[in-house]
């Protein structure tokens, strides 16, 4: 096999090398010491493709979902988006990229300000943006309402009103309200109950399946993430371990971390029940550097040389990449 | 029968009416049983839970209903006596494990101040029994935790932290709320690992509430299924999770995502949501959610009726067999 992750045909965006370091600890005395949260990180999003993008609670997905849009600044590497160099934008050039790439949060109640009507909420982007000329807003308001299945009377309601599911509609409407086309989902069901889950994500497959638009979906549950995604990348300790067309990496996995964090996922069909593959020890510690492969604390597979050198993310089948050793 | 609830209700007495949390849930628990209550957020699973305990912040408290522990009436109980019972008799884990921890004090300081009040030991006895408690529910190294204050721990060790303290009284029953909600998958894992081992150690029995009726499956043996105060469906596991009698509970089982069926399918989740605690719909609550209801379910809520082998139901439409 050959080629790079980079390699894929028809990418919308592109991270290559991609490291976000916070600082920690001290800066004057004793040894300066970083954060690691996203530690070089290459992958694609095609168009209209939805990536998940899996891992353990602390392992960088939001810092890697945030440095793509920005939000936060990446310490090095690149992110193409479209074919524009998105590290090198500034001002006004950013700013009109951001509006093409948008955000979607998991507690949609602290994104939303309390004493706005919801009407206004969604309204406010548009005008801001000059989306659509003012007397043409509230038609366009109604419409997002109706994509996110709320009904047009909610427009006078307030945040307070509205239970989670509802809450989170509303965060996507605004959210759709600028015409992204490359949407950051982090964990926008995790705070839901499974029930109203199921409503929020058919409003995204329905986005993606009808308008194109292209998502990186982040979540801890591989069962969600099977449902919405079309190809899924597992994160740990700040690197990409594997990423492959969904099917392949829930049905065949390769990386010993995608085996052992499928095996945890509780089963309610006695039919399917998984062996567990228990880890031995705790999730890592983000600060400093590895030496070696990031899992090999914790991989019930590790060899001497897992200690010594990082295995790199490579093609292992066709469109399956792994970054092991012994794949 | 270890623990025997009978038409509990708590209310809660608000400005804007009474808000019956909990109305007339009788159930039980057997001696080394995990029974699972399981419903959606905001459905009483909670304060069933604090009222077994006595700890219904006002202005909210249990009006009505026996709970019968152990053969005692914990409802009729003076307060030292209900003490007693709720540091020996019954533990309790949250869901939050970092809010329900000291900022403080030494994870040491708090498992001994607990040994030393339920179990009587002295200083240097409940340093020991700390050390032993904190090995016991898979802590490593637990010498040099003691010293750690809570910050300095993952949440999934924090948790354990907190079944060490609620399993130091050798409790018969624990509560566990959402004792995984917080917690990534693989950790989940191992609390529930985990309390399924500490049960045979210790033979307690367990209540383990959940909001995800697949996080319960694999542990429990029976489960309850909760709608706004009351409830509605009770089967052992296996027969819940084949055959779902009432519609909500057939809801619930179908809005799990379920891993390995394949990309793609199509999510069903409950059109609706959990009704107003203070403007519940008439009858039998479910009915502006459910498929199967016509007029027939609007007048009076279903009673919670045997519908076979140690199953009972709360539908008017479910049939029995
Ligand atoms: N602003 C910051 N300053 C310092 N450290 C940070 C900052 N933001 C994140 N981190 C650290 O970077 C690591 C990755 O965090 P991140 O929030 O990206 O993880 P995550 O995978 O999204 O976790 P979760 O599943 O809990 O949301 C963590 O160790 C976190 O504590
Ligand atoms: N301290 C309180 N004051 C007033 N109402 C409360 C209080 N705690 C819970 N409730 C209400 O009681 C109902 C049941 O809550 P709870 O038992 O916490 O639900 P669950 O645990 O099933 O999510 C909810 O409507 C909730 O708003
Ligand atoms: S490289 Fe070694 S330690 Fe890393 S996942 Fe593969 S076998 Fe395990
Ligand atoms: S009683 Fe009627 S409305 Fe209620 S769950 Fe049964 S069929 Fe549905
Ligand atoms: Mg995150
Ligand atoms: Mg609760």
């Amino acid at each position: 096999m050959s080629g790079t992750v980079a390699d894929s045909a028809n990418a919308l965006l592109t991270v290559s090398g991609l490291e976000t370091y916070f600082p920690f600890g001290n800066r004057w005395f004793g040894k300066r010491e970083w954060v690691r949260a996203v530690d070089g990180v290459d992958l694609t999003v095609r168009r209209g493709e939805v990536l998940g993008l899996v891992g353990e609670s602390g392992c960088g997905k939001t810092t890697l979902g945030r440095s793509v849009l920005r939000l936060v600044e990446p310490t090095r590497g690149a992110v193409d988006f479209d074919g524009v160099d998105l590290l090198s934008l500034k001002g006004r050039g950013l700013r009109a990229m951001r509006r093409r790439m948008q955000i979607i949060f998991q507690d949609p109640y602290k994104s939303l300000s309390p004493r706005m009507q919801i009407g206004q909420i969604i309204a406010e982007p548009l005008r801001l943006h000059r989306i659509v000329p003012e007397h043409e807003i509230e038609m366009r308001v109604q419409g997002l309402l109706t994509k996110v299945g709320l009904e047009p009377y909610f427009m006078s309601r307030y945040p307070h009103e509205m239970s989670g599911g509802q809450r989170q509609r509303i965060a996507i409407a605004r959210t759709l309200a600028l015409e992204p086309e490359f949407i950051v989902a982090d964990e926008p069901v995790s705070a839901l109950d499974v029930s109203v889950q199921a409503g929020i994500l058919n409003i995204l497959l329905e986005l993606q399946r009808g308008e194109g638009l292209a998502m990186l979906f982040i979540s801890h549950d591989l069962a969600v993430v099977e449902h919405i995604a079309d190809r899924v990348a597992v994160m740990y300790r700040g690197k990409i371990v594997e990423l492959a067309e969904t099917d392949r990496v829930i049905g065949s996995p390769l990386h010993p971390y995608t085996q052992a964090l499928l095996s945890a996922v509780p089963s309610i069909d006695p039919a399917t029940k998984r062996k567990r593959i228990r880890l031995p020890g705790e999730p890592p510690s983000p600060i400093g550097a590895v030496v070696g492969c990031p899992f090999a604390p914790r991989c019930p597979e590790a060899q001497g040389v897992c200690r010594e050198s990082a295995p790199a993310l490579e093609p292992k089948a066709a469109g399956h990449f792994a970054a092991c050793h012994f794949r | 029968m270890l623990l025997n609830v009978q038409d509990l209700a708590s209310y809660f007495f608000l400005d804007e009416g009474e808000l019956k949390a909990v109305d007339g849930v009788s159930f039980h628990v057997d001696v080394k049983e995990t029974v699972a209550l399981v419903g959606e957020s905001g459905c009483g699973k909670t304060i069933v839970a604090l009222s077994l305990i006595n700890l219904i912040p006002p202005p909210g408290r249990v009006v009505r209903g026996r709970i019968l522990f152990d053969g005692r009436d914990l409802l009729r109980m003076e307060s030292d006596e209900l003490r007693q019972v709720r540091g020996g008799g019954i533990g309790m884990i949250f869901q939050e494990p970092g809010a329900a921890l000291n900022p403080i004090y030494t994870i040491g300081d708090q498992i001994t101040g607990v040994l030393r009040l339920h179990r009587s030991l002295g200083k240097h006895q409940a340093q020991k029994a700390a050390i032993e408690l904190l090995g016991e529910t898979g802590i490593p190294e637990p010498e040099k935790r003691m010293n750690a204050y809570p910050f300095e721990l993952s949440g999934g060790m924090q948790q354990r932290v907190l079944i060490a303290i609620a399993i130091s009284g050798r409790p018969k029953l624990l509560i566990a709320d959402e004792p995984t909600t917080a917690l990534d998958v693989t950790v989940q894992a191992d609390i529930l690992d985990l309390l399924a081992y500490l049960q045979e150690q210790y033979g307690m029995a367990i209540l383990l509430i959940s909001h995800d009726i697949g996080v319960v499956a694999d542990v429990a043996e029976r489960i309850m299924v909760m709608y706004p105060g009351k409830i509605v469906e009770i089967a052992d596991t296996e027969d819940l999770f084949r055959d779902p009698r009432h519609p909500y509970t057939k809801a619930l089982l179908s809005s799990v995502p379920r891993l390995g069926v394949g990309h793609n399918e199509p999510l069903k989740g409950i059109p609706g949501a959990v009704p107003d605690f203070l403007d519940l719909p008439s009858g039998c609550t479910f009915h502006p959610r459910c498929t199967i209801g016509d007029s027939s379910c609007t007048s009076e809520f279903p009673p919670l009726v045997d519908i076979g082998y140690r199953r009972k139901c709360a539908c008017y439409k479910a049939e029995t067999g």
